[in-house]
């Protein structure tokens, strides 16, 4: 079924634009989340909303799963392919269409990376606010089907905030413009972070951020994270809201330290890195403050321009690959917590790394709750992997445990799914998929993501036969 | 209450929908309550129209049936302030109101601006309004973090939570916040929260409306730009133009530390506009005056001096914000239908071409095209027909038809 496909997909796409070498295919056998992987049964890489448009209907018709994949930079496995299916990356749709600075917005394709919307409009005093980690390479395409924060979404939101419209392609094929100025469903809001499952993201509308007047980042080290956490509260207590705070414990500041040598003060227990901006006055005052909350730091250092800033962020910037330095292997772990839990959290999962001999260390942005446990393991040593599988699920449920979230920015992908019915009942899950059913009632798109079991379209859900006992009982009045 | 079943009462003329009166009023106190409802209605196939403070409930057509009014006066607790997470949770019926008392006790608030202080939380979700301060803090649904809602089939479903950041599952409180109640009940919310700000201040100025020539050309497009671009970070610009006519009258809120220095420094680029600054909001600051006959107009700022132009000796009262391109149209002077008719698709027409969008959230009057071209409605019709394939909740009340 899929030759013909193929050969029909052959029909309306340039001719470099459809791969079935077997050995290209591999290449997109998995995004950043590499134990999951599948070769995609066929990979097309469109140049236009319309042909994207045209091979969703080709599939349609012809009754196959399609998945979308921007950068591949997904740490859920979202755009894990289908063997079955069809992958479409947007990689070949990456120009900027217009940039309007009067009205602060920017129209892109999907395929145009986070960074290179920010590179445009940098001269002039713009930016796009919403900046994950993997910025220079992962697609707005993707960072709109995630979802994506960053750091400094503490203070600005995540991309979901920063989207005005999105020209898609529906499951049916056709192609639709959800915008903010529509009356009617907010079908856009429900759009952004679907993971690919309501369609494909064809182009962009995304605002625009001024850039602010002053930027003061500061590093300071304290002896332990219960320190640490101590200040990130009385920060929140005194009505400051930072543009970023994060936090590293000490086995994250060793990894940092041996991988890109960022020089952080030698031995802390945590590190917070904080970043204020605004307009300088307000700055300069909201410092004050801050210098005098972190008092308890046996050591400050504020950065006094582009470059020293630069140096400050290194660290947590490279945490992620960094950890490779101190460990063969290791799970990224994503989930969240409301903010006050932390501490509490954090004794926890040491006691859980100390019970399984797993080591894990701690990168977050501390404030908002957002926890990135590392869970570092030996993939040589066996039962070592099962037994960080096992802290790296035991971190989640403590995160549900305390109110929090399984994920605050990487997304449920094929990874989380059997992790929703934890956080979410049957009825919350199949009320969801009200939504895919309306979208995608032949569950064609992004197939298998997000949840668990899928919702058959068009079945009604029960009613409960038969009078309330209430006013069986006479004790309530039927109407 | 909860012993004897949900609480029901025969309908007074407070509880008409635009002449319309239910047969029932029912009075839930509780989430479960809700579904009780619900589950009822449903087997009786009666149509339901939630409200909240009732403030905006002669807001759309009336609906195609009406059966039972669900008032969510009694829910009205505030069910967590967790002021350390900046984060509240709040039953539907809390009112705007209560809820901003309940934060400022704590040095919190959320950063929504209702035009009616008895407005409801879950009203002000299912209209969605904006005011002033979403150039700076965002609409309802960027400040929501969860919701519960109830299905017409007595469903209860919840989805986010009571963190800020989190993005397992879909948003179903996007999908509810501006639906009208045609999608079920939105029975409690969480909203994340922010610091009071430690200071406000106000400018004012005036500013000469378009074809005054004599006077120079109209500047308020090129002022609201200078504003929004400025590193003082103004937290709103607000136009007041009543009768759209004469003077423009221009507010500008500037909020957090050092507000009153960048005040002055924001005035000082409003060059030779007559200006003062304030610590007290200006009059009908963030209101609706009048809205028996409102509409709402979204454009992108650039497009302003249109904008004016369009509504200019038209006989609307304009309202709102110049640097979200969001304003009110308010009708003062009620000239009767044919003539709010012919106004209204005339403005619309004007304002289509500068492709900005009217939508007419209020009026009497059925001849009146409310909500224009809406190119999603396909897909918004098949979500209707999912979360409510009975037509029971708030039928016809909102665009297309939903
Ligand atoms: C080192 C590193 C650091 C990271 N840091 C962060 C961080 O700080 N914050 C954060 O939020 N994430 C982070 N991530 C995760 C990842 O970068 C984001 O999820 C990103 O948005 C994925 O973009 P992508 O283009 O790589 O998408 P892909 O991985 O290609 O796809 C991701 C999902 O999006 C769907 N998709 C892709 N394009 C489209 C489209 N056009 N329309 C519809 N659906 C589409 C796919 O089907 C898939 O479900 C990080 C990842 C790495 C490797």
């Amino acid at each position: 079924m899929l030759d013909e496909l193929t050969a029909a997909l052959a029909g309306i796409l340039p001719a470099d634009s459809v791969i079935t070498d077997p050995v290209r295919l591999r290449t997109y056998e998995c995004d950043g989340l590499t134990y999951h992987r599948a070769t995609p049964g066929v990979v097309v890489l469109p140049e236009t909303a319309e042909q994207v448009a045209a091979v969703v209907r080709l599939c349609r018709e012809a009754g196959v799963p399609f998945v979308a994949r921007g950068s591949g930079t997904g740490l859920s496995g979202g755009a894990l392919p289908r063997e079955d299916g069809v992958l479409i990356v947007t990689s070949k749709m990456r120009r900027i269409l217009e940039i309007d600075l009067p009205d602060r917005r920017a129209v892109v394709e999907p395929g145009v990376t986070n960074l290179a919307i920010t590179e445009a409009v940098r001269d002039q005093g713009y930016y796009y606010a919403p900046d994950p980690s993997s910025q220079q390479i992962c697609s707005i395409g993707g960072n709109v089907a995630e979802n994506s924060g960053g750091a400094h979404c503490l203070k600005y939101g995540f991309t979901v905030n920063h989207v005005e419209a999105c020209e898609i392609v529906t499951p049916d094929g056709d192609l639709v413009t959800l915008d903010r100025m529509d009356p009617g469903y907010d079908l856009l809001g429900a759009f952004v972070g679907s993971e690919g499952t309501l369609g494909i993201a064809t182009k962009i509308t995304v605002r625009l951020s001024r850039a602010p007047e002053a930027v003061t980042t500061v590093l300071a080290a304290f002896e332990s994270i219960e320190r640490g956490g101590e200040a990130v509260s009385a920060i929140i207590g005194a009505g400051i809201v930072p543009a970023a705070i994060e936090m590293m414990d000490a086995l994250a500041i060793e990894a940092a330290e041996a991988a890109v040598a960022c020089d952080y003060p030698r031995g802390a227990g945590a590190v917070l890195i904080v970043e204020l901006d605004g307009p300088a006055q307000e700055v300069e005052r909201q410092f004050a403050q801050l210098r005098e909350i972190c008092s308890g730091a046996f050591e400050l250092r504020v950065a006094a321009g582009a470059e020293e800033r630069a140096a400050i962020w290194k660290g947590r910037k490279s945490a992620f690959a960094a950890v490779g330095r101190i460990s063969p292997a290791y799970i990224v772990q994503d989930g969240v917590v409301p903010r006050t839990a932390l501490p509490r959290v954090l004794a926890e999962i040491d006691r859980l790394s100390a019970e399984h001999g797993i080591r894990v260390a701690n990168v977050f942005h501390a404030g908002d709750g957002n926890l990135h446990p590392l869970v570092l393991f030996d993939d040589a040593e066996p039962g070592a992997g099962e037994r960080a599988e096992t802290v790296s699920g035991a971190i989640l449920d403590l995160c549900i445990a305390h109110g929090g979230s399984i994920t605050g920015e990487h997304g449920v992908g094929v990874d989380k799914a059997k992790h929703m019915p934890r956080m979410f009942s049957p009825d919350d899950l199949d009320t969801m998929q009200l939504v895919r059913c309306a979208f995608d009632p032949a569950g064609l798109s992004n197939p298998g993501k997000v949840f668990p079991t899928p919702r058959l379209c068009g079945e009604v859900p029960g009613v409960r036969k038969g009078a309330h006992p209430l006013v069986e009982s006479g004790k309530a009045e039927q109407f | 209450m909860l012993e004897t079943g949900v609480t029901v009462r025969d309908p007074g003329p407070d509880d008409a929908v635009l002449g319309m009166l239910p047969r029932r009023v029912a009075l839930p106190e509780s989430v479960e309550e809700v579904a009780e409802v619900l589950r009822a209605c449903a087997r009786d196939d009666l149509a339901v129209v939630p409200v909240g403070g009732g403030t905006k409930l002669h807001w759309g057509p009336p609906p195609e049936r009406f059966d039972v009014l669900l008032d969510l006066c009694c829910l009205n607790r505030v069910v967590e302030h967790a002021a350390g997470d900046l984060v509240v949770r709040a039953q539907a019926g809390v009112t705007m109101g209560a809820l901003a008392g309940a934060l400022a006790a704590e040095g919190q608030e959320l950063a929504l601006d209702a035009p009616f202080p008895d407005a409801t939380v879950g009203g002000t979700l299912a209209t969605a309004v904006a005011g002033p301060r979403a150039f700076r803090y965002g609409t309802a649904r960027d400040l929501l973090i969860g919701v519960t809602v109830v299905l017409a089939d007595g469903t209860v479903a919840r989805s986010g939570g009571k963190v800020v950041k989190n993005v397992a599952g879909y948003d179903l409180g996007k999908l509810f916040t501006g639906s009208h109640g045609t999608l079920g009940v939105i029975a409690e919310a969480a909203f994340r929260l922010h610091p009071l700000p430690a200071d406000r201040r106000w400018i004012v100025a005036v500013a000469d409306p378009p074809g005054m020539a004599e006077r120079g050309p109209c500047r308020v497009r090129e002022l609201a730009a200078t504003l929004a671009a400025s590193q003082a970070e103004p937290s709103a610009v607000e136009l007041d133009w009543p009768h759209g006519q004469g003077p423009i009258w221009m507010s500008v809120l500037v909020e957090g530390a050092a507000a009153a220095q960048r005040a002055e420094a924001l005035a000082a680029l409003m060059g030779d506009a007559l200006r003062s600054v304030r610590a007290e909001p200006p009059p009908q600051w963030g209101a609706i005056v009048r809205d028996e006959v409102l509409a709402e107009v979204r454009f992108r700022p650039s497009r302003l001096t249109g904008v004016l132009d369009a509504v200019h000796y038209s006989g609307f009262s304009l309202r709102g914000s110049a640097v979200s391109g969001r304003m009110w149209l308010e009708l003062w002077d009620d000239p009767g239908e044919d003539k709010t008719v012919t106004a209204l698709r005339g403005l619309r027409e004007r304002l289509t071409a500068l492709g900005a969008r009217m939508t007419v959230l209020a009026t009497p009057y059925e001849g009146v095209d409310r909500w224009g071209e809406v190119s999603s409605l396909p897909l918004m019709r098949r979500v209707k027909e999912q979360f409510d394939p009975g037509r029971r909740m708030s039928p016809g009340r909102f665009a297309g038809g939903l």
